[in-house]
C-alpha cells in the first residue's frame, strides 16, 4: 500500500491519479495508522510552510512521518514535501521543519526580470551517479520538469543532491538520501517524463 | 533555463467545448477531455478551460470535466469562468484542476485573492484581466465577460492584485480578442516590465510571428490562444518549432 499523506495542503487527486497508472493500491490519508502501516509514503503538498508544518501537527501525523523514514519505507517528497524535510524554512518568521535533512528552505531573490514564483517547465541537470540514480531511471539529462515555488532547499549535505535547476541561480531541485527522494517540481504534472519518477518509485 | 509558456484555451459551456474545434482524427471533438489529450500529447504546457456556462445548476459539469481530465492528462490546468468564493474554488480544486482563474469575483471582492491565496497559495490563484483601452498607454478593467466598463486602471489593478497574493496574471486585451491581428505588445509590456509574478498574454493570436512578438517585445511569461489551435492553423509543434528558430526557449 502507498499512502499519500493529506494534511489539507492542496488537491492530492492528481498525484494519486498519477500512482494509479502503475500501482491499484493507492490511498490518500491523514491517518496515522495508515502511514505506518503502509510499504511507502508520498509527501506531497503546495502552500505556506508555515502553515504545512501546523497542519501535520495539528494531525499529530509528524512522528508518523519520521517513523516511516527511520524504517526505511521508501518515501517520495513533491515540492513543499521536500521543503518539509529540512531544518527550517525563511518563509514568514522562521520556521521549524520535520529535521530529517540539515539545511535552510530560502526565498528566491528579488532581481530584474526573475519573476516569482518560479513557474512553468525548466531543465534538471543531474547531479548524483549509479545508483543514486534509481530515482530518476530513464529521465535523460536537461529533462523538462514542471515547476511552481518561489521557495527552494538549501542542503548542507551536498552529497544529497540529485539534481539542479537555473532559475537566476542554481538551486536544489532533487534530493536522494537513503530510502528518501523529494523533488521540487511537480512529476505528476510534467507529462511522461515525470510519470516516469513516478513509476520508478512504485517499482522501487 | 526556465522556457516560455504555450498555453492553449478552451471554451467550455454546459460540459462542451463550443466555438467549433476542428480536429478531424477525434471521435468528439466536443469534449473537453478528449481535445485536452491532443494538446497534452502535442506537447502543450498548460491548458486553460474557461467555463461559460450560464446557468449555474449545469455548473456542476464543469466539476466533472476536470474530473475526467486529471484522469488522463498529466499537465497544468487552469479552470476560469464564473468563480464566485471560496468554495468554488476549494470544489475546482479537489476536482484536480491546479489553478483556478478569478475576474469578475476578485473586482467586486479584491478581498477574495487574498482570501484564496492564503488558503490555497499563490500558486493556484490566477487573475485573469480583461483590459480596454482607455486613453494613451492606459487601460481599463472590464467584468462580466468584457462587458461592463469598472473605471479601474488595469495595471494599478495588476499591481494590487500581485500584493493581494496573485500567483500569476492572465491578461487579455480587449482591443485586440478576436481579431487576429496579434496581441497588444504595449499592454503585455507594461505589465510584465511593473510586476514581479507571471504574466499569460492573451487575445489576437493570428499568427506565429505573434506569439513571437507578444514573448519578446511584448515579454510575457506564457502565450495564450484559442481558435489559431483548435482550428489547426497551426499545431503546437509547429509553433515550438518556429519560435525555437527564432531563438525562444521553448520545452521541445
Amino acid at each position: 500500500m502507498i499512502t499519500i499523506i493529506d494534511y489539507g495542503m492542496g488537491n492530492l487527486r492528481s498525484v494519486q491519479k498519477a500512482f494509479e497508472l502503475y500501482y491499484s493500491k493507492v490511498r490518500i490519508s491523514s491517518s496515522f495508522e495508515d502511514i505506518l502501516t503502509s510499504d511507502k509514503v508520498v509527501l506531497p503538498g503546495v502552500g505556506a510552510f508555515g502553515v504545512a508544518m501546523q497542519e501535520l501537527k495539528k494531525r499529530g501525523l509528524t512522528d508518523a512521518i519520521l517513523d516511516s523514514i527511520k524504517k526505511q519505507k521508501p518515501f517520495l517528497g513533491i515540492c513543499l514535501g521536500l521543503q518539509l524535510l529540512f531544518s527550517e524554512s525563511e518563509e514568514g518568521d522562521k520556521t521549524a521543519g520535520l529535521g530529517v535533512l540539515k539545511g535552510t528552505v530560502k526565498r528566491f531573490q528579488d532581481k530584474q526580470d526573475l519573476k516569482i514564483p518560479h513557474m512553468g517547465w525548466n531543465t534538471i541537470r543531474l547531479k548524483a551517479q549509479g545508483s543514486r540514480l534509481k530515482a530518476l531511471e530513464g529521465i535523460p539529462d536537461d529533462s523538462y520538469m514542471y515547476f511552481v515555488h518561489s521557495y527552494y532547499v538549501e542542503p548542507e549535505d551536498r552529497s544529497v543532491v540529485l539534481c539542479e535547476t537555473e532559475y537566476g541561480d542554481v538551486f536544489t531541485s532533487g534530493i536522494c538520501k537513503d530510502n528518501i527522494c523529494a523533488f521540487q517540481f511537480h512529476p505528476e504534472k510534467s507529462q511522461s517524463v515525470g510519470l516516469k519518477i513516478i513509476k520508478n518509485f512504485v517499482k522501487c | 533555463m526556465l522556457t516560455k509558456r504555450i498555453i492553449p484555451c478552451l471554451d467550455v459551456k454546459d460540459g462542451r467545448v463550443v466555438k467549433g474545434v476542428k480536429f478531424l482524427d477525434l471521435k468528439d471533438a466536443g469534449d473537453p477531455v478528449e481535445v485536452a489529450q491532443v494538446y497534452d500529447k502535442e506537447g502543450a504546457d498548460e491548458i486553460v478551460f474557461l467555463d461559460i456556462t450560464a446557468s449555474f445548476e449545469k455548473r456542476q459539469t464543469m466539476l466533472d470535466v476536470v474530473r475526467r481530465t486529471a484522469e488522463t492528462v498529466f499537465m497544468p490546468l487552469t479552470v476560469g469562468g464564473g468563480i464566485r468564493n471560496l468554495n468554488d474554488i476549494r470544489d475546482l480544486l479537489n476536482a484536480g484542476t491546479d489553478k483556478v482563474s478569478i475576474n469578475t469575483a476578485a473586482v467586486k471582492e479584491p478581498g477574495l485573492v487574498k482570501k484564496s491565496s492564503d488558503k490555497f497559495g499563490s500558486q493556484c490563484i490566477v487573475v485573469a484581466i480583461d483590459a480596454l483601452r482607455s486613453i494613451a498607454g492606459k487601460w481599463e478593467v472590464y467584468i462580466n465577460g468584457g462587458r461592463i466598463p469598472t473605471g479601474i486602471d488595469a495595471l494599478e489593478w495588476g499591481k494590487k492584485v500581485e500584493a493581494l497574493g496573485a500567483g500569476e496574471i492572465l491578461l487579455t486585451s480587449m482591443d485586440m480578442d478576436g481579431t487576429k491581428d496579434g496581441y497588444d505588445i504595449e499592454l503585455t509590456k507594461a505589465f510584465s516590465e511593473n510586476l514581479n509574478i507571471p504574466i499569460i498574454a492573451s487575445g489576437g493570436a493570428g499568427s506565429l510571428d505573434h506569439l513571437y512578438k507578444v514573448l519578446t517585445d511584448g515579454k510575457a511569461d506564457a502565450a495564450l490562444a484559442a481558435s489559431i489551435f483548435h482550428f489547426r492553423e497551426y499545431t503546437i509543434k509547429d509553433t515550438k518549432k518556429y519560435l525555437k528558430e527564432k531563438g525562444v526557449s521553448v520545452r521541445i
